[in-house]
């Protein structure tokens, strides 16, 4: 596969920059204001992203003329009902490289990777985990993908392992050869992470997973969808066998995440949640189920939100995924930079933007001590700066670099560098109040 | 809504100036809170003489790292409640719960210093960091009481 399908380093290649005005001009609430009258400065897409006009529109339009529940219906809405719906489906799988029957629609990432960790413990197919069993994860990720883990080696007798992070935010991969063993059956990780922004090697891994035990190769992709040029094929060649992500940010509604599989993967799995929707055919003496991806999506699905995200992925790619993550990597940049300019301020992950995503992660530090970053994000909320404070749901992290939390600034296709020098401006406000 | 008026100089000076910081034996019970969401972590003893209605609080000791507001309010909370009964205290607990969830106006005479915390209550995400050392102190002398505990020196966790 080439790096270029599913690395950052795509933002390298030389295409024409975003309009970042115009972009603007398509996300309403940009525009108001907050604490009377100050402009709003935006800097937790991470966390979510903002919607634009496109997708508040399709999810509007889908209530007020063609609202039904999908499938089973002969009449007209819900046809059409149906049609928009699966046609969300075909949109992601062209945004991803994807067949259809691969993409099933979950509530968020977080459901997605429990989806696999539950069923993993289930049934008798060769991807069961048991006693003995090892599953491998790393210290960088976000609790919806320790905790699943972590239940399902404790409903299992299997082991956790982990992979640790290095000074500078990366991870350590020196001893990668001893924590993949034989007993390696699942490897779960995160391609960016979301508090250090360090986009990981996920393809080497997965390679060398299959290499060692053939092990089931799940990535956390909630950070790396919205921001890269996302190729599963490409992945699915070096070894990834399931991606979770979440469509709330990357431009689209919460309530709607998607769980990629290879068909192969997805086939043997079993189901998930049973009900109307997954299966074929119902009798007391037992059931049998639907094919994919309908299988995984039991019970009425959250359509609306289902158009919602096809409008999201519509726009992105109207914008262009190349173009997006130049744009991600230029703000990296920019910020890491003027950040680099305050005094008492270390950034908690990769110190420049190689291999890196748009979320950075810092602590303040003054005369009279650390500036917890309650206080930091306070302050500059005053100032109609918009940051994330605290763990960030990956406590592991902080405890690895030895601080209580951090605040986070991340950028999105809508972002500037104006509000990267906001948020400087606004950390002297800080200084100013805990210095 | 300013900053002013959440970062009182009566905040920023026990933030800056902690008193009774730092955990001393002996004790009776002990309790340990964190907030899930930013880390922030207390661990406070409290020293319970006598039992029932003659229960008195006679030491508050505590560690622990956090925002301004979650160290500051249990900075307040060891010089309000130092000393009195384990009645009275719970009162004062109680009138400091009120004016966090804004059912209450905070009487100076009852809250002391806590007062400057009532812009607090207008922040939602805050109101934890201020209750984290108050929840703690209420566990663990609830705790304390329950064992009819008379200067037992030891923890009960």
């Amino acid at each position: 596969m080439t790096p270029s399908a599913v690395s950052a380093s795509a933002a390298a290649t030389s295409v024409p920059p975003l309009d970042v005005a115009a972009v603007r001009a398509d996300f309403p609430v940009l525009a108001r204001t907050v604490h009377e009258g100050k402009p709003l400065v935006y800097l937790d897409s991470a966390a979510t992203s903002q919607k634009p006009r496109q997708v508040l529109q399709a999810m509007d339009s889908y209530y007020e003329l063609h609202n039904a529940n999908v499938h089973r219906g002969v009449h007209a809405l819900a046809e059409e009902a149906t049609a928009l719906y699966e046609g969300a489906r075909d949109k992601v799988a062209a945004f991803l490289g994807a067949a259809r029957e691969e993409v099933v629609f979950t509530k968020n990432s977080t459901e997605a990777l429990n989806l696999v960790a539950n069923v993993l413990a289930w049934g008798a197919g060769p991807y069961l985990v048991g006693p003995g069993d090892e599953v491998l994860v790393t210290e960088m990720e976000h609790h919806s993908n320790i905790v699943p883990w972590q239940l399902l080696c404790e409903r299992t007798g299997a082991t956790l392992r982990w992979i640790g992070i290095t000074d500078d935010g990366r991870l350590d991969l020196s001893r990668l050869d001893e924590l993949l063993t034989e007993r390696t059956k699942v490897v779960s990780l995160v391609h960016v992470s979301n508090i250090l922004g360090t986009v990981n090697p996920v393809a080497q891994i997965a390679a060398r997973a299959k290499a060692v035990s053939g092990a089931l190769v799940v990535v956390d992709a909630s950070q790396a969808v919205p921001q890269l040029p996302y190729d599963v094929a490409a992945l699915a060649q070096a070894g990834v066998d399931l991606v979770a992500f979440t469509g709330h940010k990357m431009l689209g509604p919460t309530g709607i995440g998607v769980l990629w599989g290879r068909r192969e993967v997805l086939e043997e799995l079993p189901p998930f949640l049973g009900g109307g929707e997954m299966i074929s055919v119902v009798t007391m003496a037992g059931s049998t189920y639907a094919a994919l991806p309908h299988k995984f999506e039991a019970g009425t699905p959250p359509i609306a939100e289902a158009v919602g995200l096809g409008a999201a992925v519509d726009y992105l790619t109207g914008l262009g995924m190349e173009r997006v993550a130049a744009h991600e990597q230029a703000l990296t940049a920019y910020a890491l930079e003027r950040l680099s300019e305050v005094d008492g301020l270390r950034v908690i992950g990769p110190a420049t933007p190689v291999d890196r995503g748009g979320a950075v992660s810092f602590v303040l530090d003054t005369a009279r001590g650390p500036v917890h970053s309650h206080d930091v994000g306070q302050v500059l909320d005053a100032q109609g700066v918009a940051v994330r404070v605290g763990n960030h749901c990956a406590r592991p992290v902080c405890d690895r670099f030895g601080v209580p939390a951090t605040t986070r600034a991340s950028f999105y296709v809508y972002s500037t560098t104006d509000e990267v020098d906001a948020l400087v401006a606004g950390l002297a406000k800080v200084k100013e109040w805990f210095g | 809504m300013s900053v002013e008026a959440l970062y009182q100089e009566i905040i920023l000076d026990h933030y800056r100036n902690p008193r009774r910081k730092g955990l001393r034996d002996p004790f009776t019970t002990e309790a340990h809170h964190v907030n899930p969401t930013c880390g922030d972590e207390v661990t406070l003893r409290v020293r319970v003489s006598g039992g029932g209605d003659a229960a008195v609080i006679e030491d508050v000791s505590y560690s622990g790292e956090g925002c301004s507001i979650s160290q500051a309010s249990t900075s307040v909370l060891t010089e309000l409640l130092t000393g009195r009964s384990v009645a009275e205290g719970m009162q004062v607990a109680d009138a400091f719960l009120a004016l966090m969830q804004g059912t209450g106006a905070g009487d100076e005479d009852v809250l002391g210093d806590g007062v400057a915390f009532a812009g607090v209550a207008r922040y939602p995400a805050r109101v934890k960091c201020a209750l984290l050392g108050w929840m703690a102190w209420k566990d663990a002398t609830a705790r304390a009481v329950a064992s009819g505990a008379d200067d037992k020196q030891e923890a009960v966790r």
